[in-house]
């Protein structure tokens, strides 16, 4: 038993260390999908999230101090958005294939990003940031036993800021009016513009906020595990958002539960070797542990999942 | 005036330009002189026997995976796991060549044939859980790459060295470097593999444009339902369209294996041979002949590329944004061809 309660308590924490960005990015899949855009891009959305996380933080730490890795991950979700325009204007106006230009933003966040580190840095990757996020412990919380080491000690606190954005999440999508219209445009656009909702607007928003909450994940990545920007600090983390998503059944209770899951897989391929269950298991079938349960989970073994019914087509109005 | 045709041949050009035009702002916007870069681009692609060897080198596998991913949206599939079929045919190859003696006549279509099969298999897998269960296919072959790169890693240091980074090289009499090619291209590493290449994109065409079965699987892509009433089996034409377009890419890492390299090393990152693949069959309107040229521009992309940072300060990494751009303008060719639509109707 406690073997056990120890081999918990050094993976839950990096679980939901590892979960973080996973959830957020997700939780942006999930309100891009829910909207009817299919967002491939999660992927470059993180990049340039942890691009601008980690540039801004070099540049602004000795002016801004402690606060350095907050606003960091602020100007990340603004710089997000921003970028996901691309995406909204190719998906939402000139009616692109959206996989197709999901994968445009893959290529061009990750292309932009190490050109300009070049650039600025004159090498292929930044310095270490020196004022990333801390994990702490948290007052009182941290005294209550059992309970206390395994979830407030040596915490990040990104972790629950990440939970309470995915409550946030499915507040907004299913208990505000609108939540309701950004559901409604993905399910059926059509009726939607009957009822005097702007299609077209509403999927620029959604795509928005997606972008906003890539950037954010990426950055949060960058700042909690990663520490500096390279070519190859983001490498799949948007793809495994966007599986996510999709295990989650689209709904942000649902992807943030895949999200932790996720972060879980991936803390046993970290942990897993101190632990005296899995310490002869070889290190690679811990590895792709994520990757093959979620094509099971797809595969109908967690119950199916139903798309929004508009997901992927463009709207175009007047048509059937 | 402006027919189908026309628009698939004039989009191509109009997002190459754009993206190059784009490129040209860049440079300038950050202090280059775009003249210079892309001269320095040029030369880097074509300057020498030894740039342009370099540059058939790596339009080679481009080809490959372009035709892979280019046969999969024909037959309605969006094959992303390109990179992960070209992973697992990089390792069958160098396995077949390096484990076995035989005469080169059996030795390296043996290779060539692992490479084909193992792609093969990871398009299956893919290809069934769409057919039977309805599972799309995109996140299906992106988790598919996580799972080669991992796998093909581990069984270079565990099953096939003791711990290493990379495999034994391939024997002589599975090489598809030949020393006539090396020596006529200045000693660049272009290999026989181009052929290989272009009898895929034969094969490829043929099998879509003239045959029954290409008639099918085109025909699925198009319309399910119809496909179905009209007496098709439309599961099996899925299973087979995505095992030919994993076996079309297990021959790009074979191309890799075999020719390039001649042995496999671990992977930290992917070697994104699959993802370029997808620009590849999007510039060249997927079809057989587009890819090609498609697979060729983007190969003096790539490679001349190498030569900006050196004879023009320019980032190599220039030509990935410029890429980015090309298929984002492909992409979005519904504006493009309303605005040759509008500009047309000014003219007269």
């Amino acid at each position: 038993m406690a073997a056990f309660f120890d081999a918990l308590q050094s993976i839950v924490p990096i679980a939901l260390f590892y979960s973080a960005p996973l959830i957020f990015t997700a939780l942006g899949g999930v309100f891009s999908e829910r909207s009817g855009v299919v967002n491939i891009g999660l992927e470059g959305l993180m990049v340039i999230g942890a691009f601008s996380g980690i540039v801004f933080n070099l540049t602004f730490e000795d002016t801004l101090g402690s606060v350095t890795p907050w606003i960091s991950i602020l100007v990340a979700m603004v710089v997000g958005a921003i970028f996901s325009l691309i995406h909204a204007v190719a998906a939402v106006s000139f009616r692109a294939d959206q996989v197709v230009s999901g994968v445009a933003i893959n290529f061009l966040a990750l292309g932009l990003g190490v050109f300009l580190t070049k650039q600025w840095y004159g090498k292929g990757q930044t310095d270490m940031v020196d004022k990333p996020f801390y994990s702490t412990d948290i007052p009182v919380l941290s005294d209550i036993p059992i309970l206390g080491p395994l979830f407030f000690d040596g915490i990040f606190v990104t972790s629950y800021v990440a939970i309470a954005f995915a409550f946030l999440a499915w507040f907004i999508l299913y208990k505000t009016p609108f939540g309701l219209r950004l559901r409604s445009v993905g399910e059926h656009p059509m009726a939607a513009d009957t009822n005097g909702i702007n299609v077209n607007r509403m999927r620029y928003i959604a795509v928005m906020i997606s972008g906003a909450l890539g950037g954010l994940g990426g950055a949060v990545f960058a700042l909690t595990i990663a520490y500096n920007f390279s070519q190859a600090t983001i490498v799949g983390q948007g793809f495994m958002s966007l599986a996510a998503v999709i295990f989650g059944k689209w709904h942000p209770l649902g992807a943030m539960g895949a999200a932790l899951f996720f972060g879980f897989a991936q803390s046993l391929s970290v942990v897993g070797s101190g632990i005296p269950l899995l310490e002869n298991v070889p290190a690679v079938y811990l590895t792709i542990a994520p990757y093959v349960l979620t094509i099971l989970a797809l595969a109908g073994f967690i119950g199916r999942a139903e798309a929004p019914k508009a997901n992927g087509q463009p709207y175009v109005k007047g048509s059937r | 005036m402006f027919s189908n045709k026309t628009f698939n041949i004039v989009v191509p050009v109009v997002s190459v330009l754009l993206g190059l035009l784009a490129g040209a702002i860049i440079m300038l916007v950050f202090g280059y002189n775009p003249i210079q870069g892309y001269i320095a681009l040029w030369n880097g692609a074509f300057g020498s026997s030894y740039f342009f060897g370099e540059t058939i080198r790596q339009v080679t596998p481009y080809i490959l995976t372009g035709l892979s991913i280019a046969f999969a949206f024909r037959t309605g599939l969006f094959n992303i796991g390109a990179e992960g079929q070209v992973i697992v045919g990089w390792l069958a190859a160098v396995w077949v060549g390096a484990a076995f003696d035989a005469p080169m006549i059996i030795h390296l279509p043996l290779a060539l044939i692992a490479a084909a099969l193992a792609g093969a298999i990871w398009g299956f897998v893919p290809g069934i859980l769409k057919a039977k269960l309805g599972v799309h296919e995109v996140i299906i072959t992106i988790m598919m790459n996580y799972i080669a790169l991992h796998i093909s890693n581990a069984m270079i240091r565990e099953v096939l060295t003791d711990s290493g980074d990379s495999t034994e090289p391939i024997k002589e009499s599975a090489s598809l470097a030949s020393n006539w090619l090396m020596e006529m291209t200045g000693y660049s590493r272009m290999h026989f593999g181009i052929i290989v290449a272009l009898l895929a994109a034969f094969f490829v065409w043929f099998l879509l444009e003239k045959t029954t079965r290409g008639y099918e699987l085109r025909s699925v892509g198009f319309n399910k339902h119809a496909s179905e009433y009209a007496g098709m089996n439309v599961g099996g034409n899925i299973i087979l369209a995505m095992v030919i377009s994993g076996g079309v890419a297990g021959l790009a890492g074979a191309m890799e294996g075999l020719g390039t390299f001649g042995y496999m090393p671990t992977h930290s990152a992917f070697t994104n041979l699959g993802f370029d693949g997808i620009a590849v069959a999007l510039l060249g309107g997927n079809n057989a002949f587009g890819v090609i040229i498609a697979a060729f521009l983007f190969g003096v992309l790539k490679i001349g590329s190498l030569n900006m940072p050196t004879a023009a300060e320019v980032p190599s990494e220039l030509v990935e944004i410029v890429i980015a751009l090309i298929i984002f303008f492909v992409a979005s060719s519904y504006i493009i061809r309303w605005a040759i639509l509008k500009l047309k109707k000014e003219g007269k």
